[in-house]
């Protein structure tokens, strides 16, 4: 646990990249505390945001994460203004910042963002007094998603350092694997990227010193603790890089064979939505080794852990 | 029922190890005392010291009425009236009630009574667990300045000490020793 006297240094979460080991930690320790209020019997409601406003500003359709943190919103008795692109101005042709600024004529406390450029967060924060949690961002960082696939792995193993993790599939088009590897190296557990050599860029190992590629799944699978499945993202382009489905699913797909070669306790996690019978089979995917829905569950602790850390703003942040 | 404590006899009144320990065994009887046979008691110690309190208030009840006391662990952290003033997220501790509070006796244990806007948030915070028969305070020392309208139950030592001061309660096994000080702070 995290001491007393510490402080979250960030004014915003724009991605895991900024964050120390010990902010990681303070994070997931108050996700902990969070859960406790998710798991109460009767009221799952704290006044920890209280008379805070919240925008949930989404210019990509993502109903899972947006669920995810209005639900983490609400338990936190934040107030709560949910703005689509699709219905705002942007069809009129505004720009994010004419959005931003109007945006902060209602001083919103926070700002819950999803967008497609990866700057875009960044841009926001410089115009912005609210502080931004990016919800996304094209290929670049998803910061909330790292941090619930690392609580629900610490939850199951209790600890992160060591842990050999498989992050499997379409890496290149992934923002989540950008998320992931700078939270799970920076917490000392031992990755490796798997996946057909077009979709595994060469060159993050210059990024991640100490991580390792393979293109040969069966060779991995046996000393992991955890594989982490990826979404063969067709619709953002992961099929200009592959022959075919049916090629992809010989070689990547996690099936009950696959799963043999696997550890006893080795786990399975997948961010969303799966594509059943393509990179996962239903069996595996729904099995007893599958963390799927406990990582759903964790989400919600998890941005109330990122939302209530970034509402108190103090002196000497560091964005 | 024992007489409760008069005002402390000596500024600054410490409680070393040993009168500590005898406080928390007078405090565990006057608790027997005032609940009826069949009252369901539990103790909730408001963290961060008012929590191994608890835990040896249990004890005690334990080895001298062979009653097992459930304990659970209060975090009011977000229910404090100044947390949207406050400069920096207070860290927040895991809330442990792995038991029912409904019809229960809760018995609320914490170090010092001061301001009472403690007890005031730990009262909202266990209302959102459930909706007990009655709820009773247990403080070691209750000390003038109260801004509420909220007073103890039972108290180990009542004192006045002005602003300015505080009233340190240390415990073993968060602090390495047992005692009570009062310092200007």
């Amino acid at each position: 646990m995290v001491s007393e006297r510490y402080v979250f240094p960030h004014k915003h979460l724009l991605g895991i990249q900024p964050l120390s080991a010990r902010d990681i930690t303070a994070l997931l320790d108050q996700a902990q505390a969070f859960e406790e209020v998710c798991e109460r019997p009767n009221i799952k409601i704290v006044p920890a945001l209280r008379k805070k406003l919240v925008v949930n500003l989404f210019f990509e359709n993502s109903t899972r994460t947006r669920n995810s943190f209005e639900i983490a919103e609400k338990r936190l008795s934040a107030e709560i203004i949910n703005f689509d692109a699709d219905t705002s101005s942007l069809n009129k042709g505004e720009t994010l910042i004419d959005t931003a600024m109007n945006l902060q004529a209602m001083h919103p406390d926070l700002i819950v963002m999803r967008h497609s450029a990866p700057g875009a967060h960044a841009l926001l924060a410089r115009h912005m007094k609210a502080s931004i949690v990016n919800a996304g961002d094209g290929s670049h960082e998803h910061p909330t998603q790292a941090l619930l696939d690392a609580y629900t792995l610490r939850k199951k193993f209790g600890r992160l350092e060591g842990l050999r993790v498989a992050i499997v599939g379409d890496i290149r088009n992934s923002r989540v694997v950008r998320s992931n590897l700078w939270l799970l190296t920076r917490m000392g557990a031992r990755v490796t990227l798997v996946g057909p050599p077009t979709l595994v860029p060469q060159e993050m190992q210059a990024t991640w010193p100490g991580i390792r590629i393979s293109h040969d799944f069966d060779a991995v699978i046996p000393d992991q603790d955890a594989i982490m499945m990826l979404r063969a993202q067709f619709e953002r382009g992961t099929g200009a890089y592959i022959p075919g489905q049916g090629e992809y699913s010989r070689f990547f797909q996690l099936n009950p064979a696959r799963m043999k070669l696997a550890k006893k306790d080795a786990v399975v996690l997948h961010p969303g939505p799966i594509n059943r019978g393509l990179e996962i089979t239903s069996d595996v995917a729904d099995g007893p080794r599958s963390l799927i829905l406990d990582q759903v569950t964790n989400g919600v602790p998890v941005r109330m852990a990122v939302l209530y850390l970034l509402s108190h703003p103090h002196g000497e942040q560091v964005p | 029922m024992p007489a409760a404590p008069g005002p402390c006899p000596v500024d600054p009144c410490p409680m070393d190890p040993g009168q500590m320990e005898a406080t928390l065994r007078r405090l565990a009887a006057e608790l027997v005392a005032r609940v009826k046979p069949e009252e369901e008691v539990v103790l909730l110690g408001i963290r961060s010291r008012g929590l191994p309190l608890a835990e040896r208030l249990a004890t005690l009840l334990r080895t001298t009425t062979g009653a097992q006391v459930p304990v659970g662990a209060l975090d009011i952290t977000l229910y404090r009236d100044d947390l949207t003033e406050m400069v920096g997220s207070p860290i927040v501790r895991p809330t442990e009630i792995p038991f029912t509070l409904k019809e229960r006796t809760v018995v609320l244990v914490d170090d010092v009574l001061y301001t009472g806007r403690t007890v005031r948030a730990a009262l909202d915070a266990l209302l959102d667990h459930g909706r007990p028969r009655r709820v009773m305070l247990l403080v070691l020392a209750d000390r003038s300045g109260r801004e509420l309208p909220i007073q103890a139950d039972l108290a180990g030592l009542r004192v006045e000490i002005p602003p300015g001061h505080r009233v340190a309660v240390r415990v073993k096994e968060i602090d390495g020793e047992d005692g009570v000080t009062v310092e200007a702070c």
